[in-house]
């Protein structure tokens, strides 16, 4: 069975119950100007965003950013500060605690798993501790989803990191979670692990699973997330992947010649859509343009009529890496000042 | 939502299951029993028959003191245990992010060092007795089986051991380390016993009242500790190190921790 096969009933029960909560209008998640201080240190200030039921939603930023916090505070482990939040149909109150707890999950960075019992012991107190009434099946179904049935009677002292990794999401899928809170939950594995935890998620994802992801693998988020936010203690970009770059890089065109044009600035500069063009190597070009589609076709007739010898043209990509290194970058310049 | 014995079983099983296998905890409570047992037996069967009831008495209550050390230091080893060494194993924040209400939590750990202790501590208080019963001068039988010692060793099992529980599990929750955490509750856990060893070698006048005043007081502390306990379970200083907001700082819609 490949990794993420069984998640199929987990998934569907989750989403059925979830419609049980709240309208499809209603989020997932919704936070108001949430904030959270530990004394004189801010942890997160005046965040809001909502996350769709259904949604994969990335939780982005550096080191220190806020992003645990977050998730504890979402997770009710501790207070905001001030500020409002909605999380799987329940407003976030301490009388709301144990029934929010209920309908979420939470996979922290660390497994945290019960060393010296086994996988499937592990589960059983947990299936307690959610008082699941049909708690074998509800088991045999979690196991079966991250491909650990046969693993069932292992101490989890004795598996690999990926393997307990897996052991905890099978946790975190017992009670059918409305929300499902990852941190970090690729944190420290190798790259085969890694990739089994991205088919388990994007399983997840197919059927229709909220998941709040945090996450410094910038690539994890573009590939599983259907919008990003980017924090760094307070909330700078919300959107997908595809928006932010839109937002924060005016599109280009990446034009390649064999060699160096002798007067570039007469060829590129009165282009129609053109609006600034850059040399970046010998013999590349980079061209600011309002729609590539359009300029590439007159780019390319110009050169041609220039005489260049054209090796490539393409619309120039920002990955989410650069999205979030140039935000990151605007924070560091920021407090030098 | 409301009390859930469902929740307390699910940490009584994980708690009973996590000792069996912990090889400390294993050794801890074989070897303890039987330095608590050898100790008050020769006490006794060194005693001769000639010996005098002035003799006799202060030697019994040693003998019977050393039968209460046990139930007072193996739940004290186990509920120091029992919040700090979850956290430092990573366990605490998948537990509290379940429904898990704290008392529930605290009764279930609470449980799972209780039972084991009394069922150590009254087997070894049998064995105590049949022994002497068979091989004891029977004026040291007949001294050991006076209703009032069993009814005191009975009574008080349970009672010093609650009283080492609450006390460790309250250390547990407030100190950072497990060594730290066992050293203190260990020497927490003695007062109840310190009363009990005056009162075996006659500094305090024994009496029933006494024994019952006793009692009762550790009856009480047993009975409120754990919602004492609970009041100072603060999920957030657990996870963080730093207490919760208080309610009065949040805006609508902010909140404590729940429980």
């Amino acid at each position: 069975m490949r990794l993420g096969q069984g998640m199929g009933v987990l998934a569907s029960e989750a989403a059925s119950r979830f419609g049980g909560l709240a309208t499809s209008a209603s989020p997932a998640i919704s936070v108001n100007h949430l904030t959270k201080r530990f004394g004189e240190r801010t942890a997160f200030e005046d965040v809001s965003f909502d996350v769709a039921p259904g949604e994969v939603f990335g939780f982005l930023g550096p080191n220190g950013a806020g992003k645990t916090t977050t998730v504890r505070t979402l997770g009710t482990l501790i207070a905001p500060t001030s500020g409002r939040a909605l999380v799987a149909g329940l407003a976030l109150s301490a009388e709301n605690g144990p029934a929010i707890r209920q309908r979420i999950s939470v996979m922290p960075e660390s497994p945290g798993l019960y060393l010296r019992l086994t996988v499937a012991e592990n589960l059983q107190c947990f299936a307690g501790l959610y008082e699941l009434r049909d708690a074998r099946a509800r088991i045999e179904q979690a196991l079966g989803a991250v491909n650990l049935t046969e693993r069932s009677n292992d101490l989890c002292g004795s598996l690999s990191k990926g393997l307990r990794q897996r052991v905890a999401l099978a946790r975190a899928l017992l009670n059918d979670p409305a929300v499902l809170f990852l941190d970090e939950p690729t944190s420290g594995l190798d790259p085969v692990a890694t990739r089994e935890v991205h088919e388990l998620l994007g399983g997840l994802r197919e059927k229709g699973v909220t998941i709040f992801l945090t996450t410094h693998r910038l690539e994890e988020a573009e590939r599983l997330c259907d919008r990003v936010a980017i924090l760094s203690t307070k909330l700078r970009l919300v959107g997908r992947p595809d928006e932010l770059r839109a937002q924060l890089f005016k599109r280009s065109l990446e034009v390649r010649l064999r060699a160096e044009l002798a007067d570039p600035d007469s060829v590129l500069a009165a282009l129609p859509g053109v609006e600034r063009w850059e040399a970046s190597a010998s013999g590349s070009y980079l061209l600011g343009v309002s729609d590539p589609e359009i300029a590439a076709p007159g780019v390319a007739r110009a050169l041609v009529n220039a005489g260049a010898d054209i090796l490539s043209i393409a619309e120039s990509r920002h990955s989410l890496e650069d999205v979030y290194l140039e935000l990151v970058h605007e924070d560091v310049e920021a407090k030098r000042r | 939502m409301t009390f859930s014995w469902t929740r307390v079983g699910a940490i009584f099983q994980k708690e009973l299951r996590d000792y069996r296998r912990n090889r400390f905890v294993v050794f801890t409570m074989s070897l303890l029993p039987l330095v608590f047992i050898a100790a008050p037996m020769i006490q006794l069967f060194a005693i001769k028959v000639t010996s005098t009831s002035a003799r006799l008495e202060p030697r019994l209550g040693l003998s019977l003191l050393f039968l209460l050390i046990l139930p007072a230091l193996i739940p004290s080893i186990l509920s120091a245990y029992s919040v700090v060494g979850e956290r430092e194993q990573g366990t605490l924040e998948p537990i509290l992010t379940t429904p898990i209400h704290r008392e529930e939590f605290l009764i279930g750990k609470a449980l799972a060092a209780l039972l084991p202790t009394l069922a150590l501590s009254y087997l070894i208080f049998g064995i105590f007795l049949a022994a002497v019963a068979l091989f004891a001068q029977p004026v040291v039988a007949s001294a050991v089986f006076e209703g009032s010692h069993v009814l005191v060793q009975l009574l008080f099992t349970p009672l010093v051991a609650g009283w080492s529980i609450w006390v460790g599990i309250a250390i547990s929750t407030r100190v950072g380390d497990v060594r730290a955490a066992q050293q203190l509750t260990i020497f927490a856990a003695l007062p109840p016993v310190a009363v009990v060893t005056l009162m075996s070698l006659n500094v305090i006048a024994a009496s029933l009242g006494l024994a019952l005043g006793l009692a009762a007081f550790l009856i009480v502390i047993d009975g409120l500790a754990w919602r004492v306990l609970a009041t100072m379970f603060d999920r957030e200083r657990l996870i963080t190190g730093s207490r919760a907001a208080k309610s009065t700082r949040v805006s609508p819609g902010g909140s404590r921790t729940a429980d």
